[in-house]
C-alpha cells in the first residue's frame, strides 16, 4: 500500500492506505482522531467536516491521495484545550443533545466565522444549512455560532 | 413533605463498604431485580445487586452512575440533578458514569417511551436524601450534637449554633458504618436547588472536543472491520452469490454468509467496504415485493374490509350517524419514515467459547444480549454489554438486529468485530415508521352537536395504528374506533411518538375541519367537548380533562391565539406519553407561498428536572415533528426503498426554521417523560395554521407534496 505523509493538525502523518480510501477513514481508522465523524458517506450531512487549508471541507469526499500537502484540521486540532470561542459557546449555550454531529457542525462555523467574523442570522443559517442535526438543535447552534461571533475581536 | 413508603425503600436501598474508603449507596431502579439477589456483577472491585448507585469518596467527589442509555435526551445530566438535589450536593464535584448492563434481569434498562424519569423520580431522590440523612447524622455523632440542629448545604453539613462545618468526603468513613435509614423525608419543591434550573449537559466538554464516546468511536487492538449486504428488497432472498472479487479486494480477509445476509470482514472500514462492494449477489422473491402503489391499494382494501378489530365503542354510532344533520367525512395519509440517527447502525463484539463481549450504542440491551444469548446458545450471565453514548436513536435502537448480527459475525470467524452500517444500508435497513392511512368521520346535530365519532386506521405492520382512549373518546356519546393491520415483508418499529407521531396530526387536523363546520373556534370547540366528558363522560376518560383545559388555555394566552392580525394560526392540543402538549404555529404568506414562523408550545408534564434539557426536547422535538410532516417520506419499487442517503431523503435543516417558544405548567405533579410528547403536536399545528393561511388541507404526509407548496416549489 502506498505511504502518504499528511499534514494534519501541525504534524506530519505517515499513513498505510489504498490511494482511493476516504480521508475520513484515513482519520479514524488509521490516525484514530474520532472527532471527525461518520453520518452519510455523501457530503450531505456534515458530520465529518475538517478544514482543508482553512476551508471547511468533508472528509469523507476526499481521497488520500488528492490532499497531498494540505493543512488538514480536524476537530482535535481546533484548539489546544478545547477552548475555541465555539467550543466554549457550544457549552454556554448547551448545544448538544446526542451530540454526534456537533463536532461537524463546529468545524463548519469554525471556517465560516474566520471569513465572516459578524456574520448576520441569514448568513449563519446559510452556512450551516449543509450540517444535519437529528436533533434539530438548530436554534442553539445558530444561537452558539452568532455567541461566539460576538466575542470573536 | 414527602415520603418514599417503607416497604419500596427497604428493596432497592442497599449500602456497600468500598475497601478505598468512602460511601456507596446502590439502588435498584427496576422493580423485578428486588427479586434477584444474589447475581451480580463487578464495580470497583465490588459485587452489587443494584443497576444504579451513587457514591461518596473521602476527597468529597461523588460519582453518580446513570442506568439507562443517553441517545440525547440528557437524561445521564437529569438522572444526577435530582439525585444531586436532594442530597444537597455541590454540582462541580459530581460526575455521571453510564453503567454497564447487568449481569441481572431487569426490564427498565431501556430508552424508549419517555419513561427514564417518571420510573424513577422517587427512587433517585430517596436514593440522594438518604445519603445526605446518614451524612447529617455522621457529622451529628462526631460533634455530639442533635442531627435535628444540623443542616447540609453545597456538600457540606453544618451546625449552625457551634458554627461548625464539614465537607461530605471527611463523613463518609463515619457514615457508611451506619445503618441505612428509613423513612427519610424528601425536600418540599420550593427547596429544590437543581431540579428545575438550566443545567448544562455534563458532557458538553466532551462532546465539542471529538471525544470517543459513541459506538462508532470504539476501537479495541486487533479488531477487524465488517460491513454486511442484506437483501436490497423486503421480501427477497440470496439466490446465488459469487465472492471471488471481494476476496480479492485488498485488506479483506473474509466472507461469510449467515441467512440472506453476506458480511466482508477486513483491516480496514474502507476495505471492507470496497469488498462488498465487489460482491456479486443475485437475489429472488421470497415473499411480495411491495410498492407503495401496492400500499395505497391495500388502504383503499383495507379501508372497506368488513373484518376490522375493533378497539372502542360507545353508545350507537349507526344511528347517530342516520339521524345527523351533518356528516364530515377525511381520509388522512402517513408514509414509511426512516429513523436515521446520525450515528450510523454499528456494534463490536467478541465471541469467545467462555464469555461474550458486545459493546456499542443500545436503546434496548438486555434484549439484545438475550437475543445473542438464543442464538449462541450460551448463557446471559456469560455476556456483558456496555452502553455507549447513541448518536441519536428515535425508536431505531430499541430493535438489536445489529447487535445480533456482531455477535453472529464474530462467533463464525473467531474475532473480535466491529460491525457497521453505512448510510445506506441504515436508511435501507427496515424498523420504519409504518405507512397508515386514517378515515375519520363526524356526526354533529342540526345544534352542531357532535354526537358521533368513527375512526378507522388501517396501517402496514403498525400493529393497532389507533389510540382509542386519547382525547376526544370520552367525550363522544356515539363512538366507534377500529384498526385493521396489514403483514409485510417491509420491518417497522417504534418511531419517536410511536403512532402518535402521525395519529396527532390527522386527528387534529380533522378536528379543525369539524369545529369549522360547527361553527366554533377551534380551541373552544375542544374546551366545549372536555366540559361534555367532565360533566357527562361517555365511557372511561383517559386522560386529565383540567390538565388538558389549562394546557389549551394557556397555549391560546401565551400564543396570542387569534390577536395578530395579518398571521394565520393553527392549533393542537394531544395527550400522550403522560404528558400534555398544546401547540399554536403561525404562518404568513410571503410571495404568495406560507411561511411557517413561529410554533408557541405548552407542555404539561409535571416537575421540569432540566430546564435547558426540556427546552430542547420541546423544540428538537417540535422541529423533528414539523420536518417530517412537510418532507418525510420513504416510498418502495418492488420492495426496495427509494431513498436511501441524505442527498435524496430530506430532513429539516436549520434554514428557515420557525421560532419556537416552549413554556411549561408549572403544577409541582410527579416529571413525565419529554423526550417524544411534544412531537405529535406540531404536524397538526403546522397543517391548521397552512389552511388558515391558504384555504388548503393537508390529507396527505408530506405536505411539500401538496398543494400550495407542489405549486409553489
Amino acid at each position: 500500500m502506498p505511504v502518504y505523509s499528511l499534514n494534519i493538525n501541525g504534524k506530519i502523518q505517515k499513513v498505510d492506505a489504498d490511494s482511493d480510501t476516504p480521508l475520513l477513514w484515513v482519520l479514524r481508522d488509521n490516525l484514530r482522531l474520532l472527532g471527525t465523524k461518520f453520518g452519510c458517506g455523501v457530503g450531505s450531512c456534515g458530520a465529518c467536516t475538517i478544514h482543508m487549508n482553512g476551508n471547511a471541507t468533508r472528509a469523507c469526499l476526499m481521497t488520500v491521495s488528492s490532499i497531498g500537502t494540505a493543512k488538514i484540521t480536524t476537530i482535535e486540532g481546533l484548539s489546544a484545550k478545547g477552548d475555541h470561542p465555539l467550543q466554549l459557546a457550544w457549552d454556554e449555550v448547551d448545544v448538544p443533545q446526542c451530540g454526534y454531529c456537533q463536532t461537524g457542525q463546529i468545524m463548519t462555523a469554525a471556517a465560516f466565522l474566520k471569513k465572516n467574523p459578524k456574520p448576520t442570522l441569514e448568513q449563519v443559517e446559510t452556512a450551516m444549512n449543509g450540517n444535519l442535526c437529528r436533533c434539530a438543535a438548530y436554534h442553539r447552534i445558530r444561537e452558539a455560532v452568532l455567541a461566539a461571533s460576538q466575542k470573536t475581536k | 413533605m414527602e415520603h418514599t413508603l417503607h416497604q419500596e425503600r427497604r428493596d432497592f436501598l442497599r449500602k456497600v463498604s468500598l475497601s478505598a474508603g468512602g460511601l456507596l449507596l446502590g439502588f435498584t431502579l427496576f422493580e423485578d431485580l428486588a427479586a434477584q439477589t444474589g447475581k451480580g456483577h463487578v464495580i470497583e472491585g465490588v459485587r452489587h445487586d443494584f443497576n444504579s448507585y451513587l457514591s461518596i469518596a473521602a476527597d468529597g467527589s461523588i460519582t453518580i452512575a446513570s442506568p439507562n442509555p443517553e441517545l440525547g435526551q440528557n437524561i445521564k445530566t437529569s438522572f444526577a440533578m435530582i439525585v444531586a438535589d436532594e442530597l444537597d450536593a455541590d454540582w462541580s464535584k459530581v460526575t455521571v458514569v453510564q453503567a454497564p448492563l447487568d449481569n441481572s434481569k431487569f426490564d427498565r434498562q431501556l430508552t424508549g417511551g419517555s419513561g427514564a424519569v417518571p420510573h424513577s423520580w422517587k427512587r433517585l431522590r430517596t436514593a440522594g436524601a438518604t445519603a445526605r440523612q446518614m451524612l447529617i447524622a455522621a457529622a451529628a455523632s462526631t460533634w455530639n450534637v442533635p442531627a435535628s440542629a444540623c443542616t447540609a448545604e453545597n456538600g457540606y453539613v453544618i451546625h449552625k449554633e457551634s458554627g461548625k462545618k464539614a465537607g461530605y468526603g471527611e463523613l463518609v468513613a463515619i457514615a457508611a458504618k451506619m445503618n441505612v435509614p428509613t423513612d427519610v423525608p424528601l425536600k418540599n419543591h420550593k427547596d429544590f436547588k437543581l431540579i428545575g434550573k438550566p443545567i448544562r449537559n455534563v458532557e458538553n466538554k466532551n462532546i465539542v472536543v471529538g471525544k470517543p464516546l459513541f459506538g462508532l468511536d470504539f476501537y479495541r487492538d486487533g479488531m477487524v472491520y465488517a460491513v454486511v449486504q442484506r437483501p436490497p428488497a423486503f421480501g427477497s432472498k440470496i439466490k446465488s452469490v459469487d465472492d471471488k472479487a471481494a476476496r480479492a479486494v485488498k485488506g479483506v480477509s473474509d466472507v461469510v454468509r449467515f441467512g440472506n445476509n453476506v458480511a466482508v470482514v477486513a483491516s480496514s472500514t474502507w476495505a471492507a467496504m470496497k469488498g462488498r462492494k465487489a460482491l456479486e449477489i443475485n437475489y429472488e422473491p421470497d415473499k411480495a415485493l411491495e410498492s407503495s402503489s401496492d400500499h395505497a391499494d391495500i388502504f383503499s382494501k383495507l379501508m372497506d374490509s368488513p373484518n376490522a378489530r375493533m378497539q372502542r365503542k360507545e353508545g350507537d354510532v349507526n344511528a347517530a350517524f342516520k339521524g345527523a344533520a351533518k356528516v364530515i367525512k377525511r381520509e388522512y395519509e402517513c408514509p414509511f419514515v426512516p429513523h436515521n440517527p446520525i450515528e450510523p447502525m454499528n456494534f463490536f463484539a467478541d465471541v469467545r467459547p467462555d464469555k461474550v463481549e458486545l459493546i456499542g450504542p443500545t436503546q434496548t440491551p438486555g434484549s439484545g444480549r438475550k437475543a445473542v444469548a438464543d442464538l449462541l446458545k450460551i448463557p446471559e450471565n456469560k455476556i456483558t454489554v456496555d452502553i455507549t453514548r447513541l448518536g441519536g436513536g428515535f425508536g431505531r435502537r430499541l430493535k438489536f438486529d445489529y447487535v445480533v448480527e456482531a455477535a453472529e459475525i464474530s462467533s463464525i470467524i473467531k474475532k473480535p468485530v466491529k460491525v457497521i452500517w453505512s448510510r445506506e444500508d441504515d436508511m435501507g435497513g427496515g424498523s420504519y415508521r409504518p405507512a397508515v392511512r386514517y378515515r375519520f368521520e363526524a356526526a354533529l346535530d342540526a345544534n352542531n352537536n357532535l354526537i358521533g365519532y368513527k375512526l378507522r386506521g388501517v396501517g402496514i405492520n403498525a400493529g393497532n395504528a389507533t389510540r382509542e382512549n386519547n382525547f376526544p373518546s370520552g367525550s363522544v356519546d356515539n363512538l366507534l374506533i377500529e384498526s385493521l393491520d396489514h403483514n409485510s415483508p417491509i420491518t417497522t418499529g417504534a418511531w419517536r411518538a410511536p403512532i402518535t407521531n402521525f395519529l396527532a396530526y390527522a386527528e387534529q387536523a380533522f378536528l379543525d375541519e369539524v369545529a369549522e363546520a360547527m361553527g366554533k373556534d377551534p380551541m373552544q370547540m375542544r374546551l366545549d367537548l372536555l366540559q361534555k366528558a367532565r360533566t357527562n363522560p361517555a365511557g372511561p376518560v383517559r386522560y386529565d380533562i383540567d390538565r388538558m383545559e389549562t394546557v389549551i388555555k394557556t397555549v391560546a394566552d401565551k400564543s396570542q391565539w387569534g390577536k395578530k392580525p395579518g398571521t394565520s394560526q393553527g392549533m393542537s392540543i394531544y395527550f400522550s406519553h403522560a404528558s400534555y402538549v398544546g401547540q399554536v404555529c403561525d404562518v404568513v404568506m410571503q410571495d404568495g407561498k406560507p411561511v411557517i414562523k413561529k410554533i408557541t408550545s405548552v407542555a404539561d408534564c409535571g416537575v421540569v428536572v432540566n430546564s435547558s434539557g426540556a427546552q430542547q426536547q420541546v423544540m428538537g422535538g417540535i422541529l423533528d415533528g414539523m420536518g417530517t410532516a412537510m418532507y418525510g417520506k420513504l416510498s418502495f419499487n418492488a420492495g426496495e426503498p427509494e431513498q436511501k442517503n441524505f442527498n435524496v431523503y430530506r430532513h429539516i435543516r436549520m434554514k428557515g426554521i420557525p421560532e419556537v417558544e416552549a413554556h411549561f405548567i408549572d403544577n409541582g405533579k410527579d416529571p413525565t417523560g419529554l423526550g417524544e410528547p411534544a412531537l405529535p403536536p406540531a404536524g397538526g399545528a403546522v397543517a391548521n395554521a397552512i389552511y388558515k393561511a391558504t384555504g388548503k388541507r393537508m390529507y396527505r404526509q408530506p405536505f411539500i407534496e401538496q398543494e400550495p407548496f407542489k405549486t409553489a416549489e
